[in-house]
C-alpha cells in the first residue's frame, strides 16, 4: 500500500520477496482455517438451511430436490412424528443426568479443594478418566452390568432381596439407566471444572471470613457459591449443549430406535435415523435446526437465570 | 495401575493438623467411594477380557483376573475375520494424522494471531471464535452430503481428519499460549537475522511452544481416537477402513445378547481403551488443562 506514493520513498527494488512474504505471511498462516471452514462449515450450513425447506434424498442426485416450504417443520412439530417424543426424552434424560452431575460435582470439588488439596492431582486424574474414555466401549461395559438375568446389578440387588430390574427393557427404567451412564461419564469433568474455578478464588477472602468467625457451611454459601457463579454458568451451558445432543450412549445401550417404546430415543438419534437410515435429508435438516433452536432457547434461559441479580441467594 | 492416594499421606502431615483425624474419615470415605465408582468399570472390563466368554456372566460374578486372555484374542480374531489389528491401525492412523495436521495448522494460525499485526486481525479472530457456537449436530447432515455428493470422500479416512485440521479450539489455545509465552523481541531479532517468516515459525516458535503442542496433541489424539459418530456417518465400515468404535458397535451394539462371544468383545473393549489409558496416565495434566482451558478466560 505504501507503493502508492513512489515519489516520497527512497529508490529501492520495486518488488522484494522479503517484504512480500513479511506482509502476506500472517494471511497465509490463518488461511487454512478459512478455506476449510468455507468447504466444511459455511457451505454445509447454508446447504442444510436450504434443504430444510426441500424434500430430497441423496439418491435423487444433486439438483433434484422439491421445494416444500415449511412442510418439514410442520411435520416435525405435528402429532404424528416422533420428534416431540424424542425431544421430551432428551430433556428428561438431560435433567436426570445433568442435575445430579452438578449436585455431586460441586461439593466434591469443594471437599478436594479445602480438605484434600495435596491429593488434588490424583483425584482429578481418577475422576477425569470416565470423561476421556470411549463412549462406545463404556456403553458395552454398562450394557453388561445392566443385563437383566445375568448382570452384576441385578445380582447385587438379588443379594438384598430385590426383584430383577429390566434396566434396558422397561421403558420407564430406560431414561434412568441411560442417564446413569451419562452421569458417570461427566461428573468428574464437572468436578475438575469446579476445581479450577475454586482455585481462582483468592485465599484472602476465606481468611477474612475465618477471622470474622464464619464456619465451613457459611463460607461455602456466602463466599464460594457467589464467586463460582461464572464457572457454574459455563459448566451449566456445556451440560445443556451436550445433553441436548446426546447420541452415543443411548445409541449403543439400546438399538437405534431407542429401545422398547422408543423410551431412549433422543433427538440426535431420531435425526440420525431420519437422515442416514430413511435418507430423508430435508426433513432431518429441518429437525436439526429445530433442535438447534431448542438448544439456543435453553442456553438463553440459562443465561437469563444467571444474569439476574443473585444477591438474595 | 493407579496408586491409591492414601500412600502419599505420610509426608507433610506434620505441617497441617488443624483437624482431628476422625473428622476426616467421612471425607476420605466419600472420596474413595467416588474414585472406586470411577474406576470400577475399567477394572471389570479387564477382568472380563481375561475370562472365557461363558463366564462373563456367571454367579457370583468374577472379580479377579482369569487366564483366558489368549483364548479371547483368538475369539476376537475369529469374530472380526482377523481384522482386529487392521482396525486398531485404522484408528491409530486417523488419530495420529489428525494430531499432526491439527498441531501444524493450529499453531501456525495461533502464531499469526498472537505475534503479527495485520489488517482485519480482530474481526477474523472473532469470526473463528464465533464458529465454536455452531452445534456439531447441525453440521452432521450437510457435511455428509458434501463428502458424499461433491468430494466423494465417504468411506475414506480423510473424511474424518481433513475438516478438523485447522479448528477454532486449537487456534484459540495456541494464540493464548503464544501471546503470553513468547516475547515479540525474539521474533524481531530472528527477522533481523534474515529468517523468513515461515523460518521463524519453524526454527524459533515451534521449539518454544512444546508444552502447548503436547496439550493440544493429546486432546486431539483422544478426540480422534474416540470419534464414533463421525466414522458412523462417513461409513468407515469396509474391512480396510473400519475403526475400533465401529467394530465395537457391530459386535456389541444394541440389546445384550448372551450368545455372542463376550470374552472377545471385552478384549476389543480393552484394546480400545488401553491407548487412552496410556496417553492419559502419561499426560493427564496436559489433557485436563487442555480440555478445561475454555473455562479459564485469558
Amino acid at each position: 500500500m505504501s507503493q502508492r506514493t513512489p515519489t516520497s520513498a527512497p529508490p529501492r527494488a520495486p518488488w522484494s520477496y522479503t517484504r512480500f512474504q513479511q506482509r502476506f505471511a500472517p494471511y497465509l498462516f490463518v488461511s487454512p482455517f478459512f478455506l476449510l471452514f468455507a468447504v466444511f462449515g459455511l457451505f454445509p450450513l447454508l446447504f442444510s438451511l436450504f434443504l430444510a425447506f426441500h424434500l430430497w434424498s441423496p439418491l435423487d442426485g444433486v439438483g433434484n430436490w422439491k421445494f416444500v416450504g415449511f412442510e418439514n417443520f410442520q411435520l416435525a412439530l405435528g402429532p404424528t412424528d416422533m420428534f416431540w417424543k424424542s425431544l421430551k426424552n432428551t430433556l428428561w434424560i438431560g435433567l436426570l443426568s445433568g442435575i445430579p452431575q452438578h449436585l455431586v460435582a460441586l461439593p466434591l470439588a469443594f471437599i478436594i479443594h479445602h480438605s484434600l488439596r495435596r491429593f488434588q492431582g490424583a483425584f482429578s486424574t481418577i475422576l477425569f478418566l470416565p470423561y476421556i474414555t470411549n463412549a462406545v466401549a463404556i456403553a458395552i461395559v454398562f450394557a453388561t452390568l445392566y443385563s437383566e438375568r445375568l448382570g452384576i446389578l441385578n445380582y447385587l440387588g438379588g443379594l438384598v432381596g430385590l426383584d430383577p430390574v429390566r434396566w434396558l427393557g422397561d421403558p420407564n427404567m430406560v431414561p434412568y439407566s441411560v442417564a446413569a451412564v451419562v452421569f458417570w461419564r461427566y461428573v468428574g469433568w464437572n468436578t475438575v471444572l469446579y476445581l479450577s474455578g475454586l482455585q481462582a478464588i483468592s485465599e484472602d477472602v476465606y481468611e477474612a471470613a475465618t477471622v470474622d468467625g464464619a464456619g465451613a457451611w457459611q463460607k461455602f454459601w456466602y463466599i464460594t457459591l457467589p464467586l463460582l457463579r461464572p464457572m457454574m454458568f459455563y459448566a451449566f451451558t456445556l451440560t445443556i449443549v451436550g445433553s441436548m445432543q446426546l447420541f452415543e450412549e443411548p445409541f449403543m445401550l439400546l438399538n437405534d430406535g431407542g429401545g422398547s417404546g422408543g423410551a431412549g430415543l433422543t433427538s440426535a438419534m431420531h435425526i440420525f435415523n431420519t437422515a442416514f437410515r430413511d435418507l430423508d435429508m430435508g426433513y432431518a435438516s429441518a429437525m436439526s435446526w429445530l433442535l438447534f433452536l431448542a438448544i439456543f432457547a435453553l442456553s438463553m434461559l440459562n443465561n437469563y437465570l444467571f444474569s439476574r441479580d443473585g444477591g438474595n441467594r | 495401575m493407579t496408586t491409591t492416594p492414601v500412600q502419599h499421606a505420610a509426608p507433610g502431615t506434620r505441617t497441617r493438623r488443624a483437624r482431628l483425624p476422625w473428622q476426616r474419615v467421612p471425607i476420605w470415605a466419600l472420596m474413595l467411594l467416588a474414585c472406586f465408582l470411577s474406576v470400577v468399570p475399567f477394572y471389570l472390563m479387564f477382568v472380563w477380557a481375561s475370562h472365557p466368554s461363558a463366564e462373563v456372566f456367571t454367579f457370583p460374578p468374577h472379580l479377579w483376573f482369569g487366564d483366558a486372555l489368549a483364548r479371547n484374542w483368538q475369539g476376537l480374531m475369529q469374530v472380526t475375520d482377523g481384522q482386529a489389528p487392521r482396525q486398531f491401525w485404522n484408528s491409530l492412523y486417523i488419530a495420529l494424522i489428525s494430531t499432526l495436521t491439527t498441531l501444524f495448522f493450529c499453531s501456525l494460525a495461533g502464531y499469526a494471531f498472537a505475534m503479527y499485526d495485520f489488517r482485519g486481525k480482530g474481526a477474523l479472530f472473532a469470526f473463528i471464535l464465533g464458529t465454536m457456537l455452531i452445534p456439531p449436530l447441525v453440521m452432521d447432515i450437510p457435511s455428509f452430503l458434501v463428502m458424499n455428493n461433491v468430494l466423494h470422500w465417504v468411506g475414506q479416512p480423510r473424511a474424518l481428519w481433513v475438516p478438523g485440521m485447522a479448528n477454532a479450539f486449537g487456534i484459540f489455545l495456541m494464540r493464548q499460549y503464544i501471546s503470553s509465552a513468547l516475547p515479540r523481541e525474539l521474533i524481531e531479532a530472528a527477522r533481523m537475522d534474515g529468517a523468513t517468516e515461515f523460518g521463524i515459525y519453524r526454527q524459533v516458535v515451534l521449539p518454544l511452544i512444546r508444552p502447548i503442542l503436547a496439550t493440544l496433541g493429546v486432546v486431539t489424539f483422544v478426540g480422534a481416537w474416540n470419534n464414533f459418530k463421525g466414522a458412523l456417518i462417513m461409513k468407515l465400515s469396509e474391512p480396510d477402513t473400519m475403526t475400533l468404535p465401529l467394530s465395537l458397535r457391530r459386535l456389541g451394539g444394541g440389546a445384550t445378547n448372551v450368545n455372542v462371544d463376550w470374552g472377545a468383545i471385552m478384549m476389543l473393549v480393552v484394546i480400545t481403551v488401553i491407548p487412552l489409558l496410556i496417553v492419559f496416565l502419561l499426560a493427564s495434566r496436559q489433557v485436563i488443562s487442555g480440555l478445561t482451558s475454555g473455562a479459564v478466560k485469558d
